[in-house]
């Protein structure tokens, strides 16, 4: 009746690990009781998660996104703090619980952090900045939402139920298969990834299509702002390798789950295959979370530098060279598994050709700086906190291509990655967050603790990870959850600091996000342009109506919100409004995505006939979907006009602005 | 080029344009859709070419397929690309009844190719050579097995499209939709005959 699924499955082995269920229990009761006690279920059901508005669905999506961080990162720290304290000790946490945990916290971070954070800034500024009303295909685009979430539910609910696999989150075979890992760790692995990967999927189809039909008129390739090309590359890798991913799991899952033999030891099956067909959409993956953020850099040092971009087409060009090379260069994360010295040679030899178009884009930047009048703003502290650190992760990333030096595998090779994604990634989202925070909601962040947030954030990324690159390079193999050599404790507890002011770092922005609410009021942006910024997404009003543009805006050249300020058009009002046609909510998106959640946990713990009621409430969900040809409403005219006219009541301020 | 700036001389929008915008859009988005399906039926493949030495305990592998079999379930699939083609150009016609036939009928050929399949599948379990018994087979059977389940999502698809022509008739709506369709199911036939060329020839020939 309940397949696998026994009292056994509650966490009574750990006191930690019951700490951790008890948390994320209370934490679901918390918010249910507070929405019902705030009288807000209607509001939150028809504002918010059965929204088709792409606004909307982008905030929920940054939501989730630093919901996660905090998850993830708490993961980071106990790891931090096992090490620093586990010199000839067990430390405080058991081996099992110390690889779930080094698990879940790369696994949250990339499928349940990144990529949530940056489908949420495409959502938000995108349509925005190309001069679209609406994204391509809406209903997907609740329907992606509401499937990520449904993963990060997955490895939520294994705090809670069962546990979460200890294979790390790449789950290399032979460990990862059934005859090594039995339990249902790897099974709630795969599942949160193949929902989170269906929904990239989608997301990267629905974007690709938003882009290229739904540009503002007069808008052509070469005229899109570089956030808008970083996204359009982005989500071509996102269709082309997220396909990778879902066979890669599926496959894992026929040997876990059909005893086939695709990567056992023996029978036929071969690990490495595994480990290659991961990693064809691994590599891209890497350019799938850094790409948007270069994307921010390039708009934020732009509007920052009171300047027009340097150097437009090479940064284009470059962005393209890097989503190309991307998806050639996927063998040099196991140059040690042995392919083969031509294999090696080639791969060795192209992966430090993205040294180049990468190099390209970071002089384009600061040629853009160079004789502008740069402001030093949170987004912009951030991109010149990036500018620096990345030098290191590009120099490790070099060194690592070096095909005959060993040191995969080792506490170098976690610095490398980190430098990448926290200053490559995870900088550039939060550059985004606050240069388009005012955009989403109407009112600035807060300045001063976001200097702070910011300072907190880059000391604690380089005292948590120079010390990891010089133990690595001293031999400390990752994923250590005790050693015996005492050389290595000074250089973990260091780490263990940076860990610690990186604590301080998310706190900061908390404070920020919490002090900018309370004092909306003063940070009000009534001109909807509080940057002086140059791309149209500043055009519409912040927070924007529903259908963005009342008119949409012709296009002559690359910064068109710039020149329309330049020529004194920014202020004008139409000659007359028109009907508008929207799309309406549908709750489907979000029962499909409960019943994806009903149907996964249910096949990681084998009850067949739940799994059985998932798959067909998924199917109805669509189904109810599929047909509905006219689910538009009108906005009428009159309308419009009311909401514009409220606009330019609010914001007398509009004007040409000096160059 | 003030007012131009502002004012992109749009009317207001109607339901119609909005309705073609919406097909164009679906229909690319197919396209691009399609694209990633082929990214994974090649990866089975790759995956397939490599492991297809890898039967461990010395199966014969030249014995397990047969190919009067495999040419029938080849000719039915061919066969309803055919006939799907008809019921396009019925549709055009703007022809309710005959395409619906012609739909039938590709809903019949496919049934019966998913039943030749099946049948193939019982048969090779039953002889001992199931997914489980080494890494060749499970290669076998999911690679062509996803193709299977690509044609059994298919038929419920006819089986949905074919309830929307008679209550519906061939509204702009219900044509794109066949055309995707079309595109789906042309698609795998594709994919099929790659199947056709490097699992079952070379194990036969």
């Amino acid at each position: 009746m309940l397949g696998k699924l026994t009292i056994d499955a509650l966490p009574f082995y750990s006191g930690i690990a019951m700490g951790g269920a008890l948390i994320v229990v209370l934490g679901v009761l918390g918010v249910v009781a507070l929405v019902t006690w705030l009288g807000q279920w209607r509001y939150l059901w028809t504002e918010w998660l059965t929204s088709l508005d792409h606004k909307k669905i982008g905030i929920m999506y940054v939501t989730l996104a630093l919901l996660m961080l905090v998850r993830g990162f708490i993961d980071a720290m106990m790891m931090r703090t096992q090490q620093a304290v586990a010199l000839n000790s067990d430390g405080y946490l058991p081996p099992g619980h110390f690889d779930q945990i080094f698990t879940s916290h790369a696994t949250i971070m990339v499928f349940f952090v990144a990529i949530p954070f940056l489908v949420g800034l495409f959502n938000v500024v995108v349509p925005q900045q190309i001069g679209a009303r609406r994204v391509a295909f809406p209903f997907m685009n609740s329907v992606c939402l509401w499937m990520t979430t449904a993963g990060a539910a997955l490895v939520m609910i294994s705090l809670v139920i069962g546990n979460f696999s200890t294979a790390g989150w790449n789950a290399y075979p032979p460990y990862s298969e059934a005859q090594f890992s039995p339990d249902v760790g790897v099974d709630y692995w795969i599942w949160a990834i193949l929902l989170s990967a269906v929904g990239s999927m989608l997301t990267g189809i629905n974007f690709l299509v938003t882009i290229v039909k739904r540009r503002a008129p007069g808008m052509r390739l070469m005229m899109m702002p570089l956030f808008t090309w970083a996204t359009l590359c982005t989500n071509i890798l996102m269709v082309f390798a997220f396909p990778a991913l879902i066979v890669t799991a599926a496959l894992l899952g026929l040997d876990r789950y059909l005893g086939m033999h695709f990567f056992t030891e023996g029978d036929g099956g071969n690990a490495m295959n595994y480990v290659s067909l991961f990693w064809i959409w691994g590599h891209p993956d890497v350019y799938i979370l850094i790409l948007p953020a270069f994307g921010v850099y390039s708009e934020v040092v732009a509007t920052f530098s009171g300047r027009r971009i340097f150097g437009y087409e090479s940064l284009v060009y470059s962005t393209v060279a890097i989503t190309v090379l991307s998806l050639v260069v996927w063998l040099h994360h196991f140059l040690t598994m042995g392919a083969g010295a031509d294999v090696n040679a080639f791969f060795g030899s192209a992966a430090p050709l993205i040294a180049i178009p990468t190099a390209v884009t970071i002089f384009d930047w600061l040629f853009t700086m160079y004789r502008g009048r740069v402001q030093f703003t949170v987004p912009m502290l951030f991109t010149l906190g990036f500018i620096v650190t990345f030098i290191i992760g590009g120099m490790t990333g070099a060194l690592l291509a070096v095909v005959p030096v060993d040191i995969h595998n080792t506490t170098f090779l976690v610095a490398h990655f980190h430098n990448l994604l926290i200053p490559g990634a995870l900088f550039g989202y939060f550059a985004g967050y606050q240069y388009w925070f005012p955009k989403a909601f109407g009112f600035k962040l807060e300045e001063k603790w976001g200097r702070r947030a910011f300072w907190a954030w880059i000391v604690g990324f380089c005292l948590a990870f120079i010390p990891l690159s010089i133990v690595g390079l001293m031999g400390m193999p990752q994923r250590l959850n005790r050693y015996y050599d005492a050389s290595w404790q000074p250089y973990l507890i260091v780490a263990e600091c940076g860990a610690l002011f990186i604590l301080c770092g998310i706190i900061f922005l908390a404070v920020q996000l919490a002090a900018s609410i309370r004092n909306r009021a003063a940070l009000a942006v009534s001109t909807g342009d509080p940057w002086d910024a140059r791309t149209l997404e500043w055009a519409t009003a912040s927070p924007p109506a529903a259908y963005n543009f009342a008119v949409v805006p012709h296009v002559h050249g690359i910064d068109p919100w710039w020149a329309m300020k330049q020529a004194g058009a920014a202020a004008n009002r139409p000659a007359r409004f028109h009907d508008i046609i929207m799309p309406g909510n549908s709750s489907a998106g979000a029962a499909l995505g409960a019943m994806s959640f009903v149907f996964a946990f249910a096949m990681v713990w084998q009850i067949w006939w739940l799994a059985a009621v998932g798959a067909l409430g998924m199917f109805a969900a669509v189904l109810s979907q599929t047909f509905r040809d006219h689910a538009e409403h009108r906005i009428p005219a009159s309308e419009v006009e009311a909401i514009e006219s409220r606009r330019i009541l609010a914001a007398p301020l509009i004007s040409g602005v000096p160059t | 080029m003030t007012d131009a700036v502002v004012t992109a001389g749009h009317g207001d929008e109607t339901a119609a344009e909005t309705a073609e915008r919406a097909i164009d859009e679906k229909t690319y988005g197919f396209w691009i859709y399609l694209m990633s399906d082929a990214i994974i039926f090649a990866l089975l493949f790759a995956t397939f070419v490599v492991m297809s030495h890898n039967n461990a305990d010395g199966s014969d592998r030249h014995t397990l397929f047969r190919l009067p079999h495999t040419f029938a379930e080849t000719m039915l699939l061919l066969a309803s690309s055919t006939t799907l083609g008809c019921s396009g150009a019925a549709m055009a016609a703007g022809q309710r009844w005959r395409t619906l036939i012609w739909l039938g009928v590709t809903f019949l050929l496919g049934l019966g190719f998913v039943t030749m399949e099946i049948s193939e599948f019982y048969r090779m379990a039953a002889a001992g050579a199931g997914p489980w018994r080494n890494g060749f087979l499970s290669a076998f059977f999911t690679l062509v097995g996803t193709h299977a389940i690509h044609v059994s999502a298919g038929l419920v698809w006819i089986v949905l499209l074919g309830c929307e022509v008679t209550l519906r008739g061939l509204n702009p709506f219900v044509v794109s939709r066949l055309y995707r369709f079309g595109l789906f199911w042309h698609f795998l036939v594709i994919v099929w005959i790659g199947i056709f060329s490097v699992v079952y020839l070379p194990e036969i020939l």
